[in-house]
């Protein structure tokens, strides 16, 4: 049961900061404050995912020691190395319908590898949305900058006033009959 | 299996003391009204969560975090911050009552749907065993690049990059075209009041 917790502890804590995030989005009528918000509930998401790509013994995703073949100084035994991952990676493929239990131990020699890697893919697409997250934070406070220069307020329940007050002034000058608007 | 023995006792400290810290600092996001102090806590948050990156083993995603987003979206909220206003009203206590109900719920739906996810470093995970694995045996054949990111980013899923960097221009240019230039500019005019007024 404990072990099952300290599992997942991890995305439990994620989830509580993204709901900070929502929150902080959610309640506040300050403009600049809910793109704060926003951007709290992003780093969370990639929070998130970051955590799904790692893997315990693992290392960064950068390839070093034989793993980093054709670069540094064993270049010439590079047709060597490359016949014996193929010799393990028969034998590994062999064991695999034998017995696959031993999976999550062998899975670096598994893989024909000497280390084991985290995930590089999450990495990856978490990079993509870090910058394209940046861009829509820039357009966003664009908007809020004008926004301020049309109603000299940036929050919401004041623009809805003057956005009503305006409705209200226009309905009067249509309807110059009618004492109140509905 | 679990991650959380022996000489992993050091990681899952670190674990527990930043993720500490990043309640702390969107406790504070949440309860401020100073813009300024808002704006410098999300940096803050950014440059904890790349720290935590590191622990991670995502040390690509922490350079990026900490450049982009503890630097540049900094100034941008700080430049935000400078044209418009510098403190947040104060939300009645009664308005806050349904967003923390929404917020609740979601989060307890989550922390339901999370029982399902795989533990926390296990190498077998369906998200950690196909294709990314694939890609980490193909890199030193194919590209030649010992970081797999890269090669990944860059000549795997260049179209991918090419249209990231499509859309940061155009977000540039819907920038550029909601504030102005030169003359037209939002300083410029505003500067221009100032001296009438």
């Amino acid at each position: 049961m404990l072990e099952f917790v300290l599992e997942r502890g991890n995305y439990w804590a994620i989830i509580g900061l993204m709901m900070i995030g929502l929150y902080t989005l959610f309640e506040a009528s300050n403009m600049i404050k809910k793109l704060v918000g926003l951007s709290v509930f992003q780093t969370s998401i990639i929070l998130f995912y970051i955590t799904l790509s790692r893997i315990d013994g693992g290392t960064a995703p950068i390839l070093f020691g034989a793993d980093a073949k054709g670069h540094g100084g064993d270049h010439a035994e590079e047709g060597a190395l490359s016949k014996a991952v193929d010799a393990t990676h028969a034998a590994t493929d062999a064991t695999h319908g034998a017995a696959d239990a031993a999976h999550g131990a062998a899975s670096a020699a598994h893989h024909g590898m000497e280390h084991v890697y985290s995930n590089p893919l999450p990495h990856v697409l978490m990079l993509t949305a870090i910058v394209v997250g940046v861009a829509t934070l820039a357009v966003g406070l664009a908007i809020v900058v004008r926004i301020r220069e049309a109603y000299g307020s940036i929050e919401n329940d004041e623009i809805r006033e003057i956005d009503l007050e305006v409705a209200r002034a226009e309905y009067a000058k249509d309807h110059p009959d009618e004492a109140t608007p509905a | 299996m679990s991650g959380y023995e022996g000489a992993d006792l050091a990681i899952a400290l670190i674990n527990v003391l930043l993720l500490g810290l990043l309640f702390v600092v969107g406790v504070a996001i949440a309860r401020m009204r100073s813009l300024f102090a808002i704006v410098m806590l999300s940096g803050i948050y950014s440059l904890i969560s790349a720290t935590w990156f590191v622990a991670l083993d995502a040390v690509d995603v922490a350079f990026t975090e900490a450049a982009v987003g503890a630097g540049i979206s900094t100034a941008l909220l700080l430049g935000a911050m400078l044209l418009t206003s510098r403190t947040a009203k104060v939300v009645p206590r009664a308005r806050q009552i349904v967003p923390l109900l929404v917020v609740i719920a979601t989060g307890a739906m989550l922390i339901y749907a999370s029982i399902d996810l795989p533990a926390f470093g296990d190498p077998d995970s369906p998200a950690n065993t196909y294709v990314g694995t694939d890609y980490i045996e193909r890199t030193p054949q194919d590209i030649g690049v010992p970081n797999i990111v890269t090669a990944v980013l860059a000549s795997y899923r260049g179209f991918d990059t090419l249209g990231e960097t499509g859309v940061v221009f155009s977000a540039a240019l819907a920038v550029i075209l909601l504030l102005g230039f030169g003359e037209r500019s939002l300083s410029a005019t505003m500067r221009k009041k100032k001296g009438e007024g």
